[in-house]
């Protein structure tokens, strides 16, 4: 694992030739199903597919990006038949490591399957392809009065088909749920080629919720080339506080009396003193900097209720300590405090080369005492970390900042994300809660199943593809063989390189 | 194993975190859909090329290439990741784009044509003396790809920008003292949005100078990685304008605006000149920037009409300068702005991108005047002449008899009708 950069080479030179030798009449198929353009092979194009929005990194051998259903069936058919894997692909703004290719193979975007193909708004539903981007499907339909809920913070780039994969979450989750709570159908391409519809575009089909197994199954039972999503009525006024606070103790005790105050905002976020930071040196939006956290809540409904809510939140903050409340004056000043929370990952680049982001979850009542549990792990270990997570719903994002180049400085890193992971799981939480497990948390799976659990799950995916081609090496933690469950560094499989 | 490129390992490249932000604000991304013509994919390439995990290939040039750097990544971008350096650092290491003849033939532009005005005229005047004879109606026996370009050349107009005087004095009271970039062809082919902005600034109290010693900014250089004449170049033009004694050098071409607000980087490293160039960066104003800032003087007229709005990349992105125009075109009576879809994606005009990339660059073309249409605006203003040459050979095949518009074009007709009727 301690591979400088400049011994990694794009894959070892003379093994990818004979590999791509190997492939030869794969790639010649793939090339005749989609057209050449559409095929990548050389190192200077697959290069760039080796990363998601993770830390980690696999070459594939051969990027496909198919323009039609019916080509990613052929594809699929194609590529599965030469005994090939198939990563899925999105946008490739994943945090987990779910694209990255870690047992090389094909990965098929799907980028190009970007028609939004039916939207039905007295249906509420829309018909989406999986390559949509999510804040298209929203702009389609904002001047109807209508929005898709499920808003990831990447959602200017992440893809619709990305968001079913990792049943992503986003702000609005704590009102509106995830993303499977909006998903009604989707079609989805087989390890054979074949297609198949799960769910409808009715609200509950008999039988067994098939639909909702494909949704957060992160790539590893098939393809998704389209899928039906509920839209939602835009509600009638919407207002957003900025609280700022001196201590971060206060702070989490505003989540804790807010939502045990019977309010439920649409938003409860919070970021922290160094995000601030970040923030501020990237693209600025006047978050005060000598804040300890700060938090922004919204609520959404009637006028009435938002008025209400808005009363009894500034109360709320005032009595727990905020040193200032700042209710969003003009739709442009709300616009401006969401363009800071959501750039705020993005903007870990400005305090550091690289970025661990972490997506544990514990109930709501325990956050403060985990918060500091987090921060105490931040100085056993030695390492910054900079809080931005939505935590109205519990779900904490502690992102490690690093530099990958500095030997040993990863190996560290990923110990203090494994002891962050240990606190939430011990304060009665769970690995993950919205950015899927990926190849980055598997190894932590035994933390939280059994190993009854983790082969009923092995049983459903081979129910639907036996020989598990898709998405190889995700989710499932690899066998005991391959390293301790307890030391994360030693579970990435060799060849990648992280 | 490949060769490291340690001069590429820039600290930009640390500042991006590859979150993806930047891929849907990208042009070239939205038409391909493909990572490698992404901003996200170009910063890992230029990575892999300077740890030598893989060579700086033909396919590699092309993928930096096929960038129009218009930048809306770094309006896009988080962490603030400046991509145009990033790009550009590349493209000094690949040298100018394309085949072997085309390399030599830019490169023969940018050191010996450019940097020397009068050439630069020659050459126009004799362009002009062709399109007015005879002679163009034997490009269509041009080889397919000449004739396309032929095709692309606007026509030149009979007179030149050709200022009566190097200081020509306010109009009214004195307000501020400044230089104008004439610039290389905008003389020569917009000489008469040179003389609407020398105009505007006279009636708003400047005395504008035009100092004749100037040369062109460098920004076809910079953004082909021809770097040698780019610096002499701009020592040049900071020699000139500095000794001018001005508050500020204003520019009315977004392109050389921003390229000039970068010297101070351009020559960071060169210690004779690295803190004049900081000083004259810091002087340079997009016109529109300048006339806001100063607050216009009153006396503009009624100007009965509908425009649209096209933000040039080198203002919005580059120079950050967004609000600025807008409040000049809601300063004129009359006028009404109907903004069209995405203002600040690229039209395709990107320098001589529509030369080197004509199919990306018709695409995106394509694109924009569709936006455009949608406005019904029979007008749309666009403060940068590539982008009006682009966008009016767009109006010229689409047809649909939209004018374009210089900013300074509108406010010197609104002062005119203004004085006609007072």
């Amino acid at each position: 694992m301690e591979l400088t950069p400049g011994e990694r080479g794009t894959g070892d030179g003379g093994r990818r030739d004979g590999r791509m030798r190997e492939l030869g009449p794969l790639i010649r198929d793939l090339r005749r199903i989609v057209g050449r353009q559409h095929v990548l092979v050389e190192p200077e194009d697959v290069i760039v597919y080796e990363q998601d929005g993770s830390i980690l990194q696999a070459m594939p051998e051969v990027v496909v990006v198919p323009g039609s259903t019916a080509e990613v069936r052929e594809v699929v058919r194609a590529t599965r038949a030469a005994g090939v894997p198939i990563v899925p692909r999105g946008s490739g703004t994943g945090l987990a490591g779910g694209a990255v290719p870690a047992d090389g193979g094909v990965i098929v975007s799907l980028a190009r399957l970007n028609c939004l193909r039916e939207v039905d708004l007295r249906g509420r539903t829309a018909v989406v392809e999986p390559g949509v981007i999510n804040a298209d499907v929203t702009k389609g339909i904002a001047p109807q009065g209508f929005f898709y809920a499920p808003d990831p913070s990447s959602q200017a780039a992440c893809s619709v088909g990305g968001n079913l994969a990792n049943n992503s979450g986003g702000p609005h989750t704590l009102a509106y749920g995830v993303t499977t709570n909006h998903t009604l159908g989707v079609e989805v391409v087989l390890h054979d080629g074949a297609p198949l519809w799960l769910g409808g575009s009715v609200p509950d089909t008999p039988g067994y919720d098939l639909c909702g197994i494909f949704v957060g199954s992160e790539g590893t039972l098939g393809v998704v080339v389209q899928g039906i999503v509920r839209l939602m009525r835009a509600r009638e006024s919407v207002r957003t506080v900025l609280a700022v606070f001196d201590r971060m103790d206060d702070a989490t005790r505003v989540v804790v009396d807010v939502t045990s105050a019977g309010i439920v905002p649409a938003a409860l976020e919070m970021m922290d003193q160094t995000t601030i930071e970040a923030v501020e040196r990237g693209a600025p939006v006047g978050f005060p900097r000598d804040a300890e956290a700060v938090l922004l809540v919204e609520v959404e409904g009637v006028r009435e209720h938002t008025e209400r809510a808005l009363r009894e939140i500034q109360d709320i903050c005032r009595r727990d300590a905020a040193r200032d409340v700042r209710v969003a004056q003009s739709e442009q000043e709300r616009i401006a405090l969401w363009k800071g929370r959501k750039g705020a990952f993005g903007a870990l680049g400005t305090l550091a080369p690289n970025y661990y982001v972490m997506d544990g979850v514990v109930p709501r009542s325990r956050l403060p005492e985990t918060m500091r549990k987090v921060a105490e792990i931040g100085r056993a270990f030695g390492v910054r970390i900079a809080n931005v997570f939505h935590a109205g719903d519990g779900n904490l994002h502690p992102n490690i900042l690093f530099d990958m180049r500095i030997p040993g400085e990863l190996d560290r890193v990923i110990e203090a994300g494994a002891a962050i992971l240990r606190a939430c799981i011990d304060a009665g939480g769970s690995l993950t809660g919205e950015h899927g497990i990926g190849l980055e948390k598997k190894a932590y799976m035994s933390w939280v199943f059994t190993e009854a659990d983790l082969d009923a799950m092995a049983r459903v995916r081979r129910a639907f593809d036996p020989a598990a081609g898709f998405n190889p090496g995700k989710v499932f933690p690899s066998p005991p063989a391959c390293g301790e469950p307890r030391r994360a560094p030693a579970k990435i499989p060799a060849g990648l390189w992280v | 194993m490949t060769v490291a490129l340690p001069h590429l390992q820039i600290p930009e490249l640390d500042q991006c975190v590859h979150c993806g932000l930047c891929l849907m604000q990208c042009p070239t991304y939205r038409v391909t859909h493909l990572e490698t013509e992404s901003p996200r994919g170009r910063i890992h390439l230029v990575r892999a090329a300077a740890e030598g995990r893989i060579a700086p290939t033909e396919r590699f040039a092309e993928h930096l290439y096929l960038c129009l750097m218009c930048r809306a990544c770094e309006t896009a971008c988080p962490s603030g990741v400046q991509f145009g350096r990033i790009a550009e650092a590349a493209r000094e290491v690949l040298g100018p784009p394309g085949s072997r003849f085309s390399r030599a033939v830019a490169g023969l532009a940018f050191t010996r044509l450019f940097p020397h005005l009068g050439r630069l005229r020659l050459l126009v005047t004799m362009l002009r003396a062709y399109q007015r004879s005879g002679l163009r109606r034997l490009a269509r026996y041009l080889p397919k790809r000449l004739r396309e370009m032929e095709a692309l050349l606007p026509p030149v107009p009979d007179r030149y920008f050709v200022p009566e005087a190097e200081v020509l004095p306010a109009l009214g009271p004195r307000r501020a003292r400044v230089a104008l970039l004439s610039g290389c062809v905008m003389p020569l082919l917009f000489g008469e949005i040179n003389e609407a902005t020398v105009r505007v600034l006279r009636r708003n109290g400047c005395d504008v100078l035009i100092p004749k010693d100037q040369g062109c900014c460098a920004a076809l250089n910079v953004h082909n990685g021809e770097m040698v004449a780019a610096k002499a170049m701009a020592r040049r033009n900071i020699d000139v304008f500095l000794s001018a004694g001005v508050d500020a050098v204003v520019v009315n071409a977004a392109g050389c605006g921003a390229t000039m607000k970068e010297y101070s980087h351009l020559l960071a490293g060169d210690p004779l000149y690295a803190e004049k160039a900081a000083r004259f960066s810091a002087l340079v104003r997009d016109a529109s920037e300048f006339l806001s800032g100063l607050g216009l003087v009153p006396g503009l007229g009624r100007l009965e009409m509908t425009v649209t709005y096209q933000d040039p990349c080198h203002l919005a992105h580059g120079q950050k300068v967004r609000a600025q125009p807008r409040q000049l075109l809601a300063a004129i009576p009359g006028l009404t702005l109907v903004e069209m879809d995405a203002s600040d994606r690229c039209c395709g005009s990107a320098g001589i991108y529509n030369i080197t990339h004509p199919e990306m660059s018709q695409t995106l073309l394509a694109e924009k005047m569709v936006s455009i249409a949608r406005t019904k605006a029979p007008a749309v203003v666009a403060p940068n002449p590539g982008c009006m040459l682009q966008l009016r050979s767009g109006v010229q095949r689409g047809g649909n008899g939209v004018t374009v518009y210089h900013l300074m074009d509108l406010l010197d007709r609104a002062y005119q009708l203004g004085e006609a009727r007072p």
